[in-house]
């Protein structure tokens, strides 16, 4: 039993290959610098890893504070079974995002410098002491769930203790950190192509998270009842996504009357390449969404909410390396695409997110009411 | 100490790279003549029409990009007008680099410990009442070191009394909030090509995002009062319901009416 060859399967060879490439190119980053392994340029210093590892990664574990909220400060028991598996992807999310960080910046060693040396004034700032306190918070919601497994009961309950001031300060902290990485790009008004550089760019950061943070918690769940047989409710699932049909129809108005009142709603139509990719990304992060849901068999079926929730999750990827890549290469002067190396590595930390994410599943009380109202017909008691 | 800068005068520049060789000189930077700024190259002269010449450094802005977006604010703009940079305080985020509108910092990509290259305006030669190495070296006076008041008032002194030599701009007074470095040309400079084509604002880019900034505490107060807020309101809503229901087992002829409430509450902790 012990020395068994684990099975050989197609998603096994797949997720080998994966993380073979995935030090391979570590190992190169770390000792032949950031111009051995990427594309990046003095033309065009963010790629891939800030694009995608960093800011799109924050926004995809978005998911957590906006659960929290909803539980413990607004007490909607109703969504308590969604908890744990918002917070543990949100948990993952930021760590990836922490290690993302390491990987591109220039001296990852000093990345603690932020602590020590202050500059008010700078939104990376805010963001890195946003983003490392939020981390801590999620640390700590999610001990909890390691402590009862680890039966250290005397700790869950400490951290109890604290949990509405956690959550409280996890809304705070998120509301400011979601909406500052649009900030970031408040900063380059002549850089940045028109349709996409607005100074409502914090606003739309944030409620464009908040969106896709639904749409995360909707394709975990199917995923995690497809492949670990765990997973929550479909009536649970169909009230995020009505909650979802809020934010994303506001998120749409408040992007065409931006559009309008700056005067630039003409270049929608144009045939520039930034103006397409801005219409397939609008397209898919939110009009598809929204005519899918208009459709009852999509609305009740959770492959249909599990579809509709991917047009979302991709639409707001694009929509993030849209506004951090494609919308600044034509000031730049220069094109960029990523090196594979950069790809590899990115493909890699989110082969690690799934796979410490399943191993949380299936090892950790995730999907705590599902599994115990079979045990238990009887009222569940649960802390978190 | 008073703003100092300078003023580069593309009318006069006859493209010798001599302060090109003095900065590399000064800098201990590989010789060798570079088409574009880079980490080996602080300054460049390039030939952007036939025979006009435009040396490109960093502009040293009066409200520097740089020194607003670096997260651990490892660029100071000093009280004379350069403004230098701190490598070890750098963590390598490269967010100077993509913010600043006229792309001056370099990085060192092929270095696993890289830094952030740029002009510093010889800062140290200015503090010891010098000036920097190119205006030094300059044989033509296509760039001099002065003050940047009095460079303002003789470029435009030289408008004025050549009217038909130069286009009537003096660029880096307005850009992006004015900055240390000032260009005169013959052409118009939107024909001059990057970063003269660019169309900058005359507000200070630090702004635009210090709009935003300035509202966290406000969020940060609001958002605790109002979550705390919500928090008392939902958790008193569920205390008044035990309450209530812990009554209702007392009177035990209004349990019956409320079976169904019970039931739910029930779901609470």
């Amino acid at each position: 039993m012990l020395f068994r060859i684990p099975k050989i399967t197609l998603w096994r060879i797949i997720i080998a290959v994966i993380v073979t490439l995935g030090i391979y190119y570590t190992v190169i980053r770390y000792t032949r610098g950031l111009g051995a392994v990427t594309n990046l340029s003095d033309k065009f210093p963010w790629g891939l890893w800030v694009g995608f590892d960093v800011i799109t990664g924050v926004g995809l574990a978005a998911g957590a504070f906006i659960i929290a909220l909803a539980v413990y400060i607004f007490r909607i028991d109703t969504y308590r079974p969604i908890l744990r598996p918002a917070i543990l992807t949100g948990f993952l999310g930021y760590s990836l995002v922490a290690v993302g960080l390491l990987y591109d910046l220039g001296k990852w060693f000093d990345v603690w410098h932020p602590i020590v040396f202050w500059n008010p004034h700078s939104v990376m700032f805010e963001v890195a002491w946003c983003v490392m306190l939020y981390l801590s918070v999620l640390a700590l919601e999610f001990s909890t769930v390691v402590f009862e497994r680890l039966r250290l009961n005397f700790l869950k309950q400490a951290i109890h203790l604290l949990i509405i001031p956690l959550s409280i300060l996890g809304v705070i902290l998120s509301t400011l950190h979601q909406s500052s990485l649009g900030s970031l790009f408040l900063i380059v008004p002549s850089k940045l192509y028109e349709l996409w550089y607005s100074p409502y760019l914090p606003l739309f950061f944030f409620v464009s998270a908040v969106s896709v943070g639904f749409a995360m918690v909707t394709m975990e769940s199917f995923l995690s009842q497809r492949f670990l047989g765990k997973g929550i409710e479909l009536n649970l699932l169909n009230g995020l996504a009505r909650v979802n049909v809020l934010v994303m129809a506001f998120y749409l108005t408040i992007k065409i009357l931006d559009l309008a009142n700056r005067g630039v709603l003409g270049a929608v139509l144009s045939l520039r390449f930034e103006s397409v990719m801005f219409d397939i990304e609008t397209m898919v992060q939110v009009i598809i969404p929204l005519l899918l849901l208009l459709i009852p068999a999509v609305r009740t079926s959770a492959r249909g909410l599990f579809i509709t929730s991917l047009f979302i999750v991709i639409g707001f990827i694009m929509n993030r390396l849209d506004i951090a890549i494609t919308g600044v290469e034509a000031s730049s002067g220069t094109s960029y695409f990523p090196a594979f190396g950069e790809i590899a590595i990115s493909v890699f930390l989110v082969t690690m997110g799934f796979l410490a994410f399943a191993f949380a599943a299936t090892y950790l009380n995730v999907f705590v009411h599902v599994q115990k109202k079979e045990e238990t017909p009887v009222e569940i008691i649960h802390d978190v | 100490m008073a703003k100092m800068g300078i003023l580069i005068d593309i009318t006069k520049c006859i493209g010798c790279g001599a302060c090109e060789k003095a900065c590399k000189m000064r800098n201990d930077l590989p010789t060798g003549l570079e088409n574009n700024l880079s980490a080996t190259a602080y300054t460049v002269v390039q030939e952007r029409r036939p025979g006009m010449y435009v040396r490109r450094m960093c502009m040293h802005c009066e409200n520097p990009t740089c020194v607003s977006v670096c997260p651990v604010g490892a660029f100071t703009k000093t009280a004379a007008g350069p403004v230098t940079y701190d490598k070890d305080k750098c963590i390598g985020c490269r967010y100077c680099m993509y913010s600043c509108p006229f792309s001056v910092p370099k990085y060192q990509w092929d270095r696993v410990v890289p830094y952030v290259q740029k002009c510093y305006l010889c800062a140290d030669r200015i503090a010891e009442g010098s000036e920097p190495a190119c205006t030094a070296a300059c044989p033509t006076g296509a760039s001099i070191f002065g003050e940047r008041d009095a460079l303002i008032e003789d470029a435009k002194k030289r408008i004025r009394d050549n009217p038909s030599r130069y286009t009537d701009h003096i660029y880096g007074v307005q850009e992006v909030g004015g900055t240390s470095v000032l260009y005169l040309s013959s052409v118009p400079f939107d024909k001059l090509g990057e970063p003269f084509t660019m169309q900058l604002p005359h507000k200070p880019l630090p702004l635009y995002t210090w709009a935003a900034l300035e509202k966290v505490p406000t969020i940060v107060v609001v958002g605790g009062v109002v979550l705390t807020g919500i928090w008392w309101i939902t958790s008193r809503r569920d205390e008044v319901k035990k309450f209530e229901e812990r009554t209702q087992q007392h009177h035990w002829w209004q349990a019956g009416m409320k079976k169904d409430d019970t039931h739910k509450g029930g779901e609470r902790r």
